[in-house]
């Protein structure tokens, strides 16, 4: 029904006689044109506005009311479209593809159930604050409300998982729109945008504006600090007996001058510092000022840190109730300062005595000025004090598990793949799943540069990884791309299989393979009497096998002795390869703060009786 | 600031419920008059579970597309906080005004009811009205239409006096609301 509606187009015209008689007033317009033409449709202003925003690669899938739009990437070479084989896997890999570059992350799915399928990955960019722009096709204006064939109302599902969408009705104000979004969707807090689009728009002839002429003054969001705050600020860490950074996913969107200026910053001080999972690699984290990771599966020192510490600077973290566990035992003595670009994150989960709003790198380059200036100097004596207690806590080693030759321990696996990436001589970027593994990856992994680590933190999405993974591989051809997964969460996403095949794409799938979905193992276990309900997979495929049926790679490792081979193997093939690692079935992930518990009230081991089962 | 409320509190959730009061603010926001504005700022108080008491929006400067929403409130001082930085981060929303907090202002809403009766009744809602200076804006020899302009505190107080005396219809327009003074809210825009 929808390509009826293709009447309406007007026949191409001949590409080289065009060429002839427009080069010079296209040239006017911008100075880049994609296509030799005059007067540009909707669907070819698309493709000048992603050239001209500096996209070269868009991940999506085709259908009816998008079709316009992949005519014109089929007519020009600018812009890489790749193929993946779901749309949320379009949504993950633009998001893997934006964090691990910084640059925004695009998507074109199709109207419908294209647009319904991305609504995962455009709410996991929302919580995790991804700069993505998504474009999606719609029925023609006048079918809009009739029910029509693949129409879903789109602007209306997506309005509250995006941070900005429109629907575009007039092909006049589309340059001016898709502009705008990617000014949007890297501003400020960053986030995702869809852009719907009608097909007559598409097809509708239009003027073109270049990015440079597009009115975006109604969108500026501060980044600058009030200065007089962060005089305070700085004063409160100078004069801090037991101070601690809390560092979060602001600083990695800031950028990669934001991570030097904290690193900058927390040595002058010589505090230690956390981050939350979002935030891993912002600092590096085989320094020695680094505590690990903190919140509900956090390092001891980490959290206790947190607890009794008596100033906190939280800088682009926002309070997540993974990291406070009880709010009102969180940290209970410290005053506690929040830099954040969103002003509705300070006071809005714990109270802050300094709340201020701006960009995380102008904010620490204001403090490291004053800092300067005024020639603080922590007193060294105090400080020893802090770091006596802190050694108290890291000696407990709360990241130790039994070691053992007969069973492949996922920590051990973890390490090991650690201890090789190591040596690795590629640039290496990890994507996790959601899990147990994610966790464990947080924890033995170490990143000491931002942009290299890519999790779905806020949304906690099953199946983010391997997509996520596809999109940093597209970005960075030549790095080491793995996806550390659980059985259960790879198979969430599997079908990029294909993608990946098609593309050429050598991620590496690293499953810890236990057979359960792990994490609700762990809290069925420990918290509902180890009453397994539907948490065990009953007929998982042969990992192996199913990366031959893709025409990838696929090898097993069932006990330590075999793990080392396999790691090295996976490293060096040139296709994508899934590592199926048989894992110990019943390790848990430790320490953990019990939901609902204070930082303090963590636990090391697995002995179910110290947890309290009313509090579930 | 820090709140260090040590009561026991028995949901794992943490925050117990706010003990601080609930509070009525006005809100004056100025968006963007394009489509889907209204439903974001609704979105936004039903997804964050906000309450709203009223809420009124028009069109109020056609050359440069804005409309100014009036947003009647509750919640505690944290939750109002909340929902002014909530709304001042949407792209549509130019600025965020709280009338309550930034000083004396005037809120009025305009309602019509219509009133059915005869003799006694009819007349006493005449007099009435009159008391209130309600204007009658409809008439047959058994009904009125009144209109009544004042606070939400008058409008509810005609109500009160007309329900015994017939009434069968209220549509109430919700609350518009203003700093006074000669302050403007675009001033030095």
């Amino acid at each position: 029904m929808a390509t009826k509606t293709s009447t309406k187009a007007k026949p191409k015209p001949n590409m080289q006689l065009v060429k002839a008689v427009s080069s010079s007033a296209a040239k006017k317009v911008q100075s880049a044109p994609v296509f030799e033409k005059k007067t540009l449709t909707g669907a070819e202003i698309v493709i000048q506005a992603l050239v001209d925003n500096g996209v070269d690669t868009i991940f999506g899938y085709p259908g009816g009311a998008v079709l316009p739009i992949y005519d014109a990437i089929f007519q020009q070479k600018k812009v890489k479209h790749v193929l993946v084989r779901h749309e949320q896997a379009a949504l993950h890999a633009a998001e893997g593809y934006a964090r691990s570059t910084g640059k925004v992350g695009c998507a074109l799915v199709t109207s419908g159930p294209g647009a319904t399928n991305a609504v995962t990955g455009l709410t996991d960019a929302l919580l995790d604050s991804i700069p993505v722009v998504c474009f999606s096709g719609q029925v023609p204006t006048f079918l809009i409300g009739t029910d029509a064939f693949q129409e879903a109302d789109t602007t209306g599902i997506t309005r509250q998982c995006t941070k900005q969408n429109y629907l575009v009705r007039d092909v006049k104000a589309l340059a001016g729109t898709i502009h705008e979004a990617f000014h949007v969707a890297k501003s400020g807090r960053p986030g995702p945008v869809i852009i719907d689009l009608p097909k007559d728009v598409q097809f509708a002839p239009g003027p073109y504006t270049p990015p440079a002429q597009a009115d975006l003054s109604r969108y500026q969001p501060r980044t600058m600090p009030d200065l007089s705050k962060i005089e305070d600020a700085v004063e409160m860490i100078a004069n801090a007996k037991r101070p601690v950074f809390y560092t979060g996913g602001g600083v990695i969107n800031a950028g990669a001058g934001a991570s030097k200026l904290l690193t900058e910053f927390v040595h002058m001080t010589g505090a230690p510092i956390t981050t939350t999972l979002m935030g891993l690699g912002a600092y590096p984290m085989s320094d020695k000022q680094f505590l690990g990771m903190l919140g509900m599966h956090g390092t001891y020192e980490a959290n206790l840190a947190m607890h009794d510490c008596d100033v906190m600077v939280n800088i682009g973290a926002r309070f997540d109730d993974r990291v406070t566990g009880r709010l009102d035992a969180f940290s209970p003595e410290s005053k506690k300062i929040h830099i954040d670009i969103d002003a509705s994150s300070i006071n809005k989960n714990v109270r802050v005595d300094l709340g201020i709003v701006a960009d995380s790198e102008e904010a620490l380059r204001a403090m490291i000025a004053v800092w300067k200036k005024r020639k603080y100097k922590m007193d060294a004596g105090v400080m020893k004090i802090w770091w006596a207690q802190i050694e108290k806590w890291r000696a407990i080693k709360c990241l130790s598990y039994q070691k053992t030759d007969k069973v492949i321990k996922p920590q051990y696996a973890l390490e090991r793949l650690q201890y090789f990436l190591s040596k690795q001589k590629k640039e290496v970027f990890i994507t996790t799943e959601v899990g147990q593994h994610q966790m464990w990856a947080a924890q033995f992994l170490k990143f000491d540069q931002p942009h290299h680590f890519m999790t779905s933190g806020g949304l906690g999405t099953m199946g983010y990884g391997f997509p996520a993974a596809v999109g940093v591989q597209m970005a960075h051809p030549n790095a080491m791309v793995v996806d550390v997964a659980g059985d259960a969460s790879i198979l969430m996403n599997i079908q990029e299989m294909s993608t990946a095949v098609q593309y050429r794409l050598p991620v590496k799938i690293f499953i810890l393979n236990n057979q359960w979905m792990g994490m609700v193992k762990q809290w069925q276990e420990l918290l509902h009497g180890e009453r397994y309900s539907n948490s065990y997979t009953e007929s998982l495929p042969d990992f192996v096998k199913l990366a031959e049926a893709y025409g990838g790679v696929g090898f097993r490792a069932h006990t330590p002795a075999e793990l080392d081979d396999v790691i090295q193997k996976m490293l060096k093939t040139d296709c994508v390869t899934i590592v199926d690692v048989c894992v110990d079935q019943t390790e848990n992930c430790f320490p953990m703060i019990p939901s609902g518990k204070a930082h303090n009230e963590m636990i090391l081991s697995a002995d179910a009786k110290k947890f309290d089962k009313t509090l579930v | 600031m820090v709140r260090k409320s040590q009561q026991d509190k028995k949901s794992v959730y943490g925050a117990a419920p706010e003990q601080d009061p609930i509070l009525s603010h006005t809100l004056a926001v100025i968006v963007d008059n394009e489509p889907g504005v209204l439903a974001r700022v609704i979105g936004l108080f039903s997804g964050r579970g906000y309450n709203i008491e009223s809420l009124t929006v028009a069109e109020t400067d056609g050359s440069k597309k804005l409309s100014r929403i009036t947003i009647v409130c509750s919640g505690t001082v944290h939750v109002i906080e909340q929902i002014h930085h909530q709304l001042g981060r949407l792209v549509a929303v130019h600025d965020v005004y709280n009338l309550t907090v930034e000083g004396a202002h005037i809120d009025r809403e305009l309602a019509l009811l219509k009133v059915r009766g005869k003799n006694d009744k009819r007349i006493e809602a005449l007099r009435v009205a009159d008391i209130f200076r309600a204007r009658v804006v409809d008439s047959t020899l058994e009904s009125f239409v009144f209109e009544i302009t004042g606070s939400s505190e008058k409008v509810n107080a005609f109500v009160d006096l007309m329900t015994p005396l017939g009434l069968v219809e209220i549509a109430r327009t919700g609350v518009a609301a203003m700093s006074r003074g000669k302050e403007g809210v675009h001033d030095g825009k």
